[in-house]
């Protein structure tokens, strides 16, 4: 099958889009009058929340709905021609052809019985019928393209054998294997590390520029659409609520959605007394209970009523004086877009009291039988932690970052008690506990140290009513003497966490994923915790519920005075919150600081290149371009020497290959801030800032 | 991998042992043993009759040490009478010239299986005669069930909720649901009998043993390949309609592939890694379920050879029937490992 004819209009116009599914009890919704162009060459962005409909626009325009779905109103045009008028077997030679799509889960969306080259090779054979050899060629010369090493290797493995990020840069170069005009990527970095995501989104970018590709980038991450995208578009339950160039949209928002949007992240500069995170009040409407009027209106600061939720459709508007700027609000004109936000109450900042936690020297070793499944074979050692030091205050917040594999889970194991520690110490009021198992820790130790997890849908037994598990922590934490006054301590609970008291008797299934997890932090805290290890707690949830998850701890551990120690890979939060940072990197703390200085030069160059990965939405933000190269190498087979040499970049300036030989020594560069790098106090005092904000 | 081999059959060797002790213990347990005094010797024996006759036929002494003997890995035992010498190595009564020339051991390991009380005959004989007679018949109804089980269930699942689907699941729960004992008695209804007049095939496979052809051996293989047949395809459909909602059949799908050839290339391979140790399973249920069609068909098979010793309380044979069973479990488990990392490329034996 051959490229259709050239065509000089938008590659893809999407025209007054509904797209509904059809249950057996009601029609639900899902995409409503969405309409969007995407030129030659250009790079749209497709911005909201989960739900919001972003992916089954990009299903829409692949006419893959599955059965219960349906274009109900509108036209897809891809190059001029009605895509919903097209044969199966013409769409078939479309799809991968002249449309491709990069996905979200790269491990899901790769044959896990079928070796990687032959699912590369597929493409050309089934649509220019070339030749197995030549499509061979094609495919070597494609995972050359996307900076995979030793592309014969790889084209002979099976997905399970690649890193995630070897994965995705697959899933990339099968879906440019055929050259299409247009790419559609589907949160396409989401299950990727920072430094990995930053260095597939600019191989996309590249790429993109190589081939001459039009993009639809759909992302929930406002930073990412910055990066990767000319133009955006926000949606909203179902709508597009504000459409236009990146500039126009970022700078000057138009629609209450998208600055309530923005307000909600953490942007670098902000902390959280100076200025705390807007959350969106109240809930994402479900499909089926969308209100009258202005979908967003009952959440709006802006709302009028009798305006705003009158029974009719919205129309966009255009907004005078940018470039195809469009915004779905009746206000927009009337409201003060510049308006200072007005801060609620600054917090002042607590002094952190006494010394709670310490940790000396700390160290867990794994022995893993080199073949898991089978048994025998040699042990090998994986070093998950290396003597961690670091101490933990009284209501102080201590971050920890690292990407996956670093060891901040196994930390947060051997600190709950799930493992014994391997040598060093960790001493709770001066007490060791390093070696006690959590079932021998006494009732007193474990309610002290209490645990907010990541996913909060998993993590609260679906068959028990709210009430009773927080009631059955307290039992067990030993707190109240009577059924009766633990239920008042539970209720009590619910009100810290800001939850009604009617949710008591509720199920964890009908509860949202923002209330969920208010639910686990007040089982947490439920016996007086003084130490919580938070493990990612908002990194599940949607942007505009983090920022009151995150609110509502921050406000817990004022008046509780509780340590928090907040594990993430997210650095916009971390420096949000935090007082102190460490930076972990294959099991070794790279870097320990107050939040100052450690998001300041000079830098250990690991941080400096996570610093630089972290997609920022805000315009006015210059960043210090640094990509790493290559994946982090596994823990069971460490590099010699400094863990982060075979990526730094600063490896030159280090003589005689000290990097490759030594770890290097924890130094102390003054007022608490450590690093572990072998580079020269000169050097060091080189390093510039990596995110500076331009002048105004 | 031929270290995984090796480390397998080790383990299959211990089970196999456990297992045949457990079998041992149970058919050589003194009420067994009682019955079988009275059935070879006398039914008004006294007990002291009765004791007196398993001493003297070597069932005295230790459960432990008989299991060696049995095994053959202890000497047998030999009892001089005023007759001459018995043993378990001796047939009947010998000289003492002729004892001091037989074997010291005979037990499984030496290839001496026992008699039979039942046939009077050498087990030996009569395990591989009847192993023979139901590998016949387990073959074709393999060579029957498992390509037209996978190919209902692939067709069944690849399109769910389709009326094909519907169809062959319907049938393949309806032959299921239908035992041996009744879909071969209506078949032989149908078939062979003047009521309904179709003389197609022959109601008795007595003659297949001899000279098996298709008209004396469809029927009872078709019996026993229709009752396992539901199963096998319901385990494949159901593992084919997950695997057709997979992401990478959505990416297949989106890369312009066909849909025969997503279903042949890119859902086939990953669909049959459930059903195959369920296939594998089959093994084991085929060698001794087939008792019923065996007995309906008349055909002398394994099935019916355990029947007959567990009836009759032939102790020798039952062992070796239960060798025969554990041995081949064990086998179809470790090819079903085996095949079970070929077809899964996740699991592979570095």
């Amino acid at each position: 099958m051959t490229k259709m004819a050239d065509y000089n209009g938008p590659i893809l116009e999407i025209d007054k889009l509904s797209i509904s599914f059809f249950t057996r009890l009601r029609e639900i919704p899902a995409v409503m009058d969405f309409s969007v162009a995407v030129q030659p060459g250009e790079a749209v962005g497709l911005v909201g929340e989960s739900g919001c409909g972003k992916s089954t626009v990009a299903l829409g325009v692949m006419q893959d709905l599955g059965k219960n779905g349906r274009i109900v109103g509108g036209t897809i045009k891809f190059k001029g021609r009605d895509l919903s008028e097209m044969s199966a077997e013409e769409l078939r030679g479309i799809r991968g052809n002249e449309i491709a799509m990069i996905y979200q889960e790269p491990m899901a969306s790769l044959n896990p019985a079928m070796r990687i080259g032959k699912q590369l090779m597929e493409v050309p054979v089934i649509h220019e019928g070339v030749s197995e050899k030549e499509a061979y060629q094609r495919a070597l010369e494609v995972v050359t393209d996307v900076r995979l090493p030793d592309p014969e290797r790889i084209l002979n493995s099976f997905p399970h054998q690649l890193s995630g990020g070897q994965q995705q840069r697959i899933v990339i170069a099968m879906a440019l294997m055929s050259k299409p005009s247009l790419l559609i990527l589907d949160e396409p970095t989401t299950a990727l590390d920072v430094t990995v995501e930053a260095a597939v989104v600019e191989l996309v970018k590249d790429l993109g520029k190589k081939y001459g590709t039009s993009m639809l980038f759909i992302s929930h991450n406002l930073g990412l659409v910055l990066e990767t995208c000319d133009r955006i578009c926000v949606m909203y339950s179902g709508e597009a609520v504000e459409r236009g160039s990146i500039h126009d949209v970022f700078d000057e928002m138009q629609h209450p959605y998208t600055q309530a949007l923005f307000r909600s992240i953490p942007l670098p500069g902000a902390d959280k007394n100076a200025r705390p995170l807007v959350a969106i009040p109240g809930n994402f409407p479900l499909p089926h209970e969308r209100p009258p009027g202005c979908n967003f209106g009952p959440r709006c600061d802006y709302f009028e009523e009798g305006r705003c939720d009158a029974d009719r459709v919205i129309p966009m508007a255009p907004v005078h004086g940018n470039d195809r700027h469009e915004t779905r609000c009746l206000r927009f004109e009337e409201i003060d877009w510049n308006a200072p936000l007005t801060l609620a109450d600054q917090k002042e900042k607590m002094p952190p009291g006494k010394v709670i936690l310490k940790m000396e020297n700390l160290k867990k070793y794994y022995e893993v039988a080199a073949n898991a499944l089978f048994g025998g074979g040699e042990k090998k050692v994986v070093k998950a932690n290396e003597t961690l030091s670091f101490e933990a205050r009284e209501s102080e917040t201590l971050a920890i970052v690292g990407e996956s594999g670093c060891g901040k889970s196994t930390f947060a194991k051997v600190l709950m008690g799930l493992e014994t520690a391997t040598e060093g110490q960790i001493l709770l009021d001066n007490r060791n506990i390093e070696q006690i198992p959590i079932e021998e820790r006494d009732t007193k130790t474990i309610s002290d140290v209490q645990m907010v997890f990541q996913n909060p849908f998993d993590t609260l037994n679906p068959s028990m009513t709210v009430g009773r598990q927080i009631m059955r922590a307290l039992e067990i934490f030993g707190v109240g003497g009577s059924e009766a006054e633990r239920r008042r301590r539970m209720l009590e609970l619910l009100d810290l966490v800001k939850l009604p008291r009617a949710f008591a008797d509720r199920m964890p299934r009908q509860l949202s994923g923002g209330q969920k997890q208010r639910v686990g932090i007040a089982r947490a805290f439920a016996g007086g915790a003084r130490i919580v290890v938070a493990d990612e707690p908002v990194s599940a949830l949607d942007v505009s519920v983090q920022a009151a998850v995150t609110d509502l701890l921050m406000e817990i551990q004022r008046k509780e005075k509780t340590t928090l120690l907040f594990i993430s890979h997210d650095l916009s939060i971390v420096r949000y919150l935090s007082d102190r940072v460490m930076v972990m990197y294959l099991g070794h703390v790279v870097e320990l600081g107050t939040t100052d200085q450690v998001f300041a030069p000079p830098y250990h160059p690991y941080t400096e290149a996570l610093l630089s990965a972290v997609p920022i939405a805000d315009t006015s933000v210059v960043k210090e371009h640094i990509v790493l190269e290559g994946d982090i190498p596994s823990a069971m087979n460490p590099p010699p020497g400094c863990p982060f040499q075979t990526r730094c970049r600063w490896k030159s300036e280090v003589p005689g290959g000290l990097c490759e030989r030594e770890v290097p020594p924890v130094r102390q560069l003054g007022g608490g801030h450590q690093v572990k790098c072998h580079l020269s106090d000169e050097v060091l005092e080189r390093m510039k800032p990596v995110i500076k904000v331009a002048a105004e | 991998m031929g270290l995984f081999i090796l480390r397998r059959s080790g383990v299959m060797l211990l089970t196999a042992l456990c297992l045949t002790f457990i079998v041992f213990f149970l058919t050589n347990l003194y009420p067994n043993l009682e019955k079988l005094a009275k059935t070879q010797g006398n039914f008004r024996m006294s007990d002291e009759a009765v004791a007196s006759w398993l001493d003297a036929n070597g069932y005295g002494g230790s459960m432990v040490s008989k299991y060696g003997q049995w095994l053959g890995v202890l000497p047998g035992w030999t009892r001089e009478t005023e007759k001459g010498v018995t043993g378990r190595c001796i047939t009947g009564t010998a000289s003492a010239e002729q004892a001091a020339e037989a074997p010291t051991f005979c037990g499984i390991l030496q290839g001496d299986w026992g008699y039979s009380t039942r046939f009077k005959d050498e087990v030996s004989d009569i395990i591989s005669e009847r192993l023979g007679n139901t590998g016949l018949l387990m073959f074709w109804v393999l060579m029957l069930m498992v390509p037209s089980a996978l190919l209902i269930g692939v067709l069944a699942g690849m399109r769910e909720g389709t009326a094909t689907d519907r169809t062959l699941s319907t049938a393949s729960i309806l032959t299921t649901a239908t035992p041996e004992y009744v879909s071969g008695v209506i078949f032989i209804a149908v078939f062979t009998s003047s009521t309904v007049g179709l003389k197609w095939f022959k109601g008795t496979a007595t003659s297949a043993m001899d000279n098996p052809n298709f008209e004396n051996f469809f029927l009872p293989v078709l019996t026993i390949a229709l009752y396992g047949m539901g199963y096998i395809a319901r385990m494949t459909r159901a593992s084919m309609t997950e695997v057709m909602t997979a992401q990478y059949i959505r990416t297949a799908r989106l890369k312009g592939v066909s849909f025969h050839n997503i279903v042949l290339k890119h859902a086939l391979r990953n669909a049959l890694i459930a059903p195959f140790t369920v296939i594998m399973l089959q093994f084991p249920w085929l060698l001794n379920g087939v008792v019923i069609v065996e007995t309906l068909f008349n055909y002398k098979g394994f099935g019916w050879v355990l029947v007959e010793a567990a009836g009759n309380n032939d102790i020798e044979l039952l062992l070796a029937v239960s060798v025969v069973s554990v041995v081949v479990v064990l086998v179809t488990q470790l090819i079903s490992d085996i095949g079970y990392v070929y077809l899964n490329p996740r699991i592979r034996i570095s």
